[in-house]
C-alpha cells in the first residue's frame, strides 16, 4: 500500500498556500491557506461547492493562472521542487512530464482540427525520442489501456465524431501519453451521465493502481469522491475545513460544513414529504472574507469565538484534522449521517 | 400525498380523474444536413423522440430521467411547444392542442417552463422585474399591474422585491437566477409547469433550498410538475411518479418508490445501480453498463437496449417489445415481461451478445 | 458588482436600482482615455464643420493666380494654398463638411436597412433567413471599392449617386453581422421562454432582440465610417462624387497630387485631414467595443 512512503517524499506538497486575483479595483482571495500533502500512489479528493477554491487549488499546482493579475504565497511542491520558483522551460516541463491534467469537458481541451491519434503521437514525441511508427504504436496501446472500443479506428477519429465518455477516455490517454507522476483531474466526471460516470471513476482507479498514480481529484459530489478516494479534503472558502482518510471522513465527519454536505447525501435526508435540511444563506464573498471562521454565519453551532479568528487545525485522528472553533462542544459526532447509513444498504 | 383541492379550480376541465395532459405518440425526428455526394438513400435523421405516450396527471410530480441524449430535453421542449412535433397529440385536461377549444396561446398560459441554465434564461438587458412582468403584458395584464404581481411573486420566491426588483441578472448568484426564473414561470398563473434540469446547476446546499422552494410552491398554487433530471437521488424526492426514457422511447413507468425499489426493466435497474454510494466500504466494484448509450441515427434493431443488456437473448435483437402494463401500475417496454414475446423466462440467459 | 444604486417608487414599494447597461458602457467608455480623444477630436472636427462658414478666416472659393501653392505660415494663408490660389484652411474647413458627411449618411443608411434586413433573417431563420442571406453574399462576394466605384460609374457622378452606392456597399456587411448577431440571441433560452409567455414574433423582437443586437451592429457600423470616408474621398479623387470647385477632401487630395514635389505638405493636408478622422473614429469604435464587452 502507499501508505509506506507517504511519510517521506510527497509527491504534492502544500503549506500555507494562497491564490490571490488582482483585478481592477478589486482583490479576491481565492485560495486561503492551504495545507495539503499526497503522497506517491495516492488519491486524494479535493470536495466543495462552486467558489470554494478547489478548482484554484488545483489549477496552481500547475501555476495555470494567468501570471499578471495572480499572485501566489505559500510554498506549493510538486515532486520535491518549488512550482513558484519555476523558469518558463522547468514550468514546460513539468506541465508535460511530471503532471498532466483532465478536465470536465474534453471537447474544449482537446484540438478539434486534429485526430486523437495525431494529438497523442505528437504529445509522445514532444517528450521522447521516438519514432512516428512507436509513437503511433504507443498511443494505441493507450487507447486499449482506457478500453476505447476498437482502438486502431478511433485513433483516426476527430474529438466531435465520440461520444462524451469516449472522449473523456481519449483526454485520459492524452493526459497519460507523457507518463506523468500526479494526474490532476478537474470535475472529470460531473458533465457525463451517471452510467458513463461510474465507468470512469473505475477506470481512473484502475489506472492508478497500475501505474502507481497519485490522484488530486476534484468535484463537488461525494458519491464521485467516495468511488475513488483514499484521502478527502473539503474546502470552504478558499480553506481546506476538514481532510481525513475517506472513510474515516465519510462515517465520522466533524465539521459541521462537512457534516451538512453528508447529512444531505444520506438516503434518510431525502424522504418523500419531508422538507430538505438546507445550510441557510451562501458562501461569503471571497473579496471581503470575515476575519473569523467563514463557515460562521451559516453555521448552527457558531459562537462569539468564531467570529475573532481563524480556527487552527486541529489533529482528531490520525492523519484526519479539521478547523473548527467549537469541536469540543458539537453534539456527539456523526450523529445523523450514523443513523442514515444503515438505510444506505 | 395529493394536494387537497379545497376550491375547485374554475379553469378544471375533466375534474381530478382526468390527467392534466396527454400525450399521443410523440414524435420528433431532427434531419441531418446531408454531407457528401449522398444523393440517393434514406435521409438520416436524429430520432430525439420517437413515438412517446404517457399521461401527466392533475397536481402530481412526474419524474422523467435517462442518460443525455436519451429524448427528455427534447420531450420537454415538445410538451412546451418550443418545438413542432412531426406527429402527435398533446391534450391538455380533455381539449386537443390546436383544437377550436384550446389554442396554443391558451395552452401556454396554462404551460410554462423553467430551464436548467439560470443564466441564459434571462434577458441580460432587462431588470428582475420586468422580465417577470413580461409574460402578463402579453396576455393583455397593465404593466402596472403586472410590476406589482412581479413584486408579490419575487417576495413568493424569497427574494425581497426592495432588494431585488431593479436588479440585472450578472448581479445575482445562480440559486437567485433561478428563484427569478421560477417567479416569472408562475407569473402566468400556469397548471403545469415543466422543470428541465431546472435544479442540476445549482450547488447542493442551494439545490436544496430551490427544492424545498418549488415544493411550497407546488402546494400553494395547487401545480402539476414535470420534473426532469438526471440527477436519481433528486428526482425520488421529488417525484410521485417517475418515467424512465431510452433512446427516445419511454421504457418503464412506475410510481416512484415502487421504481427505486423493484426496477423492472433491466435498463432502469442499471441506471439506480450507476448512482454512487457514499459507502468507502461498499465501492462500486462493476460498472453495471459498459458503453455509452448508442447514437439516436441509427438505433440498434428489435429492443433498443439490447447491446448493453445484461439480461438480453436473441429474440430482443429482433423484436422490439411493446409499452405496457406488465402488472398493476406498472407499464414497461421489456421483452420480459410480455407474454409470448418469445424471450425464454427460464434463468439462462443467452450470452452470446459479445460487445465489439 | 458595479452596482451604484439609487432608489425608485415606480412600483408600489421603494426599490433599489441597478445602473442600466446604456449607463455602464458609457461609464466605462468615458475612463478610457483613448476612446476619449478620439470622440473629442471627431467633436471638433463636426463642430469645425458645422461653423465652418462663421470660421474661415477667407473665402474659400476666391481664386488667385498670385497666390499659388503656396507654402504653410505665409502671411494670410496659414495652411498655405492650392494650385488655383485658393485658402486651403478654409477649404479644409469647409471640406470637411463634405467628408464628414459622406463618411458618417451612407453608414447611418446602411445601419437602418441593412440592420433591419439582418435581424429579420437572423430572426425569422430557415429558408427565409437562407434566401435573404444568399442575396447578400452576392453583394458582398465584390471587392467594396470596386463594387463602389461600378456603381457609382452606373448612377453618374454626383454627391447623391455617390451616397447611393456606398450605402449599397455597406448594407450586405451589416446585414451580416446583424444576421449572426440576432441569429445568436434567437436561439438564447430567454427568446424562448419569451416564446413560451406566448408572445408574438414583433413583441420578442421589440422587447428581447433589439436591446441585445444593437449594440454590436452599432458598434461595427461605426468602425465603417473610417471606411466609408476614404471610399467617398476615392470616388471624389476619380471625379465620381464630389464636383469642383466644392471642397472634399478627397477631391482636394485629387487636385493637389500634381503639387506634390512642389508643395509636398501643403498637397498631403487633406490626406492627413482623412487620416486623423478615420483613424479616430475607429479608436471610438474599439473604445465601444471593449466597453460592450466587459464580462459583467
Amino acid at each position: 500500500m502507499p501508505d509506506m512512503q507517504t511519510a517521506h517524499s510527497p509527491m504534492i506538497r502544500l503549506h500555507d498556500l494562497q491564490v490571490e486575483f488582482r483585478v481592477p479595483g478589486k482583490r479576491v482571495q481565492a485560495v486561503n491557506g492551504v495545507n495539503l500533502e499526497v503522497g506517491p500512489g495516492e488519491v486524494v479528493a479535493l470536495i466543495g461547492e462552486s467558489g470554494s477554491g478547489k478548482s484554484v487549488t488545483l489549477r496552481a499546482l500547475m501555476r495555470l493562472h494567468p501570471e499578471r493579475t495572480t499572485h501566489y504565497a505559500g510554498t506549493l511542491e510538486v515532486a520535491g521542487r518549488d512550482v513558484l520558483k519555476m523558469g518558463k522551460r522547468e514550468l514546460a516541463q513539468l506541465r508535460g512530464s511530471s503532471v498532466a491534467m483532465i478536465f470536465q469537458e474534453p471537447l474544449l481541451a482537446l484540438d478539434p482540427v486534429y485526430t486523437l491519434g495525431q494529438q497523442i503521437t505528437e504529445a509522445i514525441r514532444q517528450h521522447a525520442p521516438v519514432s512516428r511508427a512507436e509513437a503511433r504504436a504507443r498511443a494505441l496501446r493507450l487507447f486499449e489501456k482506457v478500453r476505447i472500443p476498437s482502438p486502431e479506428r478511433r485513433l483516426d477519429a476527430y474529438p466531435h465524431e465520440m461520444s462524451g465518455g469516449m472522449r473523456q477516455r481519449a483526454m485520459i490517454a492524452l493526459a497519460l501519453a507523457c507518463e506523468p507522476q500526479v494526474l490532476l483531474a478537474d470535475e472529470p466526471t460531473t458533465a457525463l451521465d451517471a452510467t458513463v460516470q461510474i465507468q470512469i471513476l473505475l477506470l481512473l482507479r484502475e489506472l492508478q493502481r497500475e501505474l502507481g498514480l497519485s490522484i488530486v481529484f476534484v468535484t463537488h459530489d461525494i458519491g464521485a469522491a467516495a468511488e475513488i478516494a483514499d484521502r478527502m479534503a473539503v474546502m470552504y472558502a478558499g480553506r481546506i475545513i476538514e481532510q481525513g482518510p475517506a472513510a474515516e471522513l465519510l462515517t465520522r465527519p466533524r465539521h459541521p460544513y462537512t457534516r451538512a454536505l453528508l447529512k444531505s447525501r444520506s438516503e434518510g435526508a431525502m424522504q418523500k414529504g419531508r422538507r430538505l435540511d438546507t445550510i441557510q444563506g451562501a458562501p461569503p464573498d471571497l473579496s471581503r472574507l470575515p476575519a473569523g471562521c467563514a463557515f460562521a454565519e451559516r453555521c448552527a453551532f457558531a459562537a462569539e469565538t468564531c467570529l475573532g479568528g481563524q480556527p487552527e487545525e486541529t489533529r482528531v485522528g490520525p492523519e484526519h484534522s479539521v478547523r473548527c472553533w467549537r469541536l469540543d462542544e458539537l453534539p456527539a459526532q456523526g450523529g445523523p449521517v450514523q443513523r442514515a447509513e444503515p438505510v444506505n444498504g | 400525498m395529493k394536494p387537497t383541492h379545497s376550491a375547485r379550480d374554475p379553469r378544471d376541465l375533466g375534474g381530478p380523474r382526468q390527467p392534466l395532459l396527454s400525450v399521443r405518440e410523440l414524435k420528433k425526428h431532427f434531419p441531418l444536413k446531408k454531407t457528401g455526394l449522398g444523393l440517393r438513400g434514406p435521409r438520416l435523421a436524429v430520432r430525439a423522440v420517437d413515438g412517446i405516450s404517457f399521461d401527466i396527471l392533475k397536481g402530481e410530480t412526474l419524474g422523467v430521467v435517462g442518460e443525455s441524449g436519451c429524448g427528455k430535453s427534447t420531450t420537454a421542449r415538445l410538451l412546451m411547444q418550443l418545438t413542432p412535433q412531426d406527429s402527435g397529440e398533446l391534450v391538455f385536461d380533455g381539449l386537443s392542442l390546436g383544437s377550436p377549444g384550446l389554442s396554443l396561446r391558451d395552452y401556454r398560459r396554462q404551460t410554462q417552463m423553467v430551464f436548467q441554465d439560470s443564466y441564459s434564461s434571462l434577458n441580460p438587458r432587462m431588470t428582475v422585474e420586468d422580465s417577470i412582468a413580461f409574460g402578463p403584458t402579453v396576455h393583455g395584464v397593465s404593466q402596472r399591474e403586472a410590476l406589482s404581481r412581479a413584486h408579490d411573486l419575487l417576495a413568493r420566491v424569497g427574494l425581497e422585491p426592495a432588494r431585488f426588483a431593479g436588479r440585472y441578472p450578472h448581479e445575482l448568484s445562480g440559486g437567485q437566477r433561478q428563484r427569478v426564473n421560477i417567479a416569472r414561470a408562475l407569473a402566468l398563473e400556469p397548471r403545469l409547469i415543466i422543470l428541465d434540469e431546472s435544479v442540476s446547476a445549482l450547488d447542493k446546499s442551494v439545490e436544496a433550498q430551490v427544492l424545498n422552494l418549488l415544493q411550497d410552491l407546488k402546494q400553494a398554487f395547487g401545480l402539476t410538475y414535470v420534473f426532469i433530471s438526471h440527477d436519481l437521488n433528486v428526482v425520488r424526492y421529488m417525484s410521485d411518479r417517475v418515467l424512465v426514457m431510452y433512446l427516445g422511447e419511454v421504457v418503464e413507468v412506475a410510481s416512484a418508490d415502487a421504481l427505486f425499489e423493484q426496477p423492472l426493466h433491466p435498463y432502469t435497474a442499471a441506471l439506480l445501480r450507476s448512482m454512487p454510494t457514499t459507502d468507502p466500504l461498499r465501492r462500486t466494484e462493476q460498472a453495471p453498463l459498459s458503453g455509452d448509450p448508442p447514437n439516436p441515427i441509427d438505433p440498434p434493431s428489435g429492443c433498443r437496449f439490447h447491446t448493453r443488456c445484461p439480461d438480453a437473448q436473441a429474440i430482443c435483437r429482433m423484436r422490439a417489445p411493446v409499452f405496457g402494463e406488465a402488472m398493476p401500475g406498472r407499464s414497461v417496454a421489456c421483452l420480459k415481461y410480455q407474454p409470448g414475446s418469445g424471450y425464454a423466462a427460464s434463468t439462462i440467459a443467452l450470452k452470446e451478445v459479445t460487445h465489439a | 458588482m458595479t452596482a451604484a444604486t439609487f432608489t425608485d417608487t415606480r412600483g408600489r414599494t421603494p426599490v433599489v436600482r441597478s445602473r442600466g447597461h446604456g449607463a455602464n458602457v458609457l461609464r466605462r467608455l468615458l475612463r478610457n482615455p483613448v476612446a476619449m480623444i478620439a470622440a473629442t477630436i471627431i467633436l471638433l472636427l463636426v463642430l469645425m464643420a458645422i461653423f465652418a462658414p462663421w470660421l474661415m478666416p477667407a473665402d474659400p472659393y476666391a481664386t488667385s493666380m498670385l497666390k499659388r501653392l503656396k507654402p504653410i505660415g505665409t502671411e494670410g494663408l496659414p495652411l498655405g494654398s492650392d494650385e488655383l490660389g485658393r485658402d486651403l484652411l478654409s477649404r479644409l474647413m469647409l471640406g470637411g463638411r463634405l467628408s464628414l458627411f459622406m463618411g458618417i449618411a451612407p453608414v447611418v443608411m446602411a445601419f437602418i436597412i441593412g440592420g433591419g434586413i439582418g435581424i429579420l433573417a437572423g430572426y425569422a431563420g430557415g429558408w427565409l433567413n437562407t434566401a435573404i442571406m444568399r442575396c447578400i453574399d452576392v453583394l458582398y462576394a465584390f471587392p467594396s471599392v470596386l463594387l463602389a466605384i461600378a456603381l457609382s460609374g452606373a448612377l453618374g457622378a454626383g454627391i447623391t449617386n455617390a451616397l447611393v452606392s456606398l450605402t449599397v456597399v455597406f448594407i450586405p456587411q451589416i446585414a451580416r453581422i446583424a444576421e449572426s448577431v440576432t441569429t445568436q440571441v434567437r436561439r438564447s433560452d430567454y427568446v424562448d421562454a419569451a416564446r413560451a409567455s406566448g408572445a408574438s414574433s414583433l413583441l420578442i423582437i421589440r422587447k428581447h432582440v433589439l436591446g441585445n443586437v444593437i449594440g454590436p451592429i452599432f458598434v461595427y457600423a461605426t468602425s465603417l465610417i473610417s471606411v466609408s470616408m476614404i471610399l467617398a474621398s476615392g470616388l471624389s479623387f476619380l471625379g465620381l462624387g464630389v464636383k469642383p470647385p466644392q471642397p472634399e477632401w478627397g477631391l482636394m487630395l485629387n487636385t493637389l497630387r500634381t503639387a506634390i514635389y512642389t508643395q509636398p505638405w501643403v498637397a498631403a493636408l487633406p490626406g492627413l485631414m482623412i487620416f486623423i478622422t478615420s483613424v479616430s473614429f475607429n479608436m471610438l469604435a474599439d473604445g465601444l467595443r471593449s466597453a460592450m464587452e466587459v464580462k459583467q
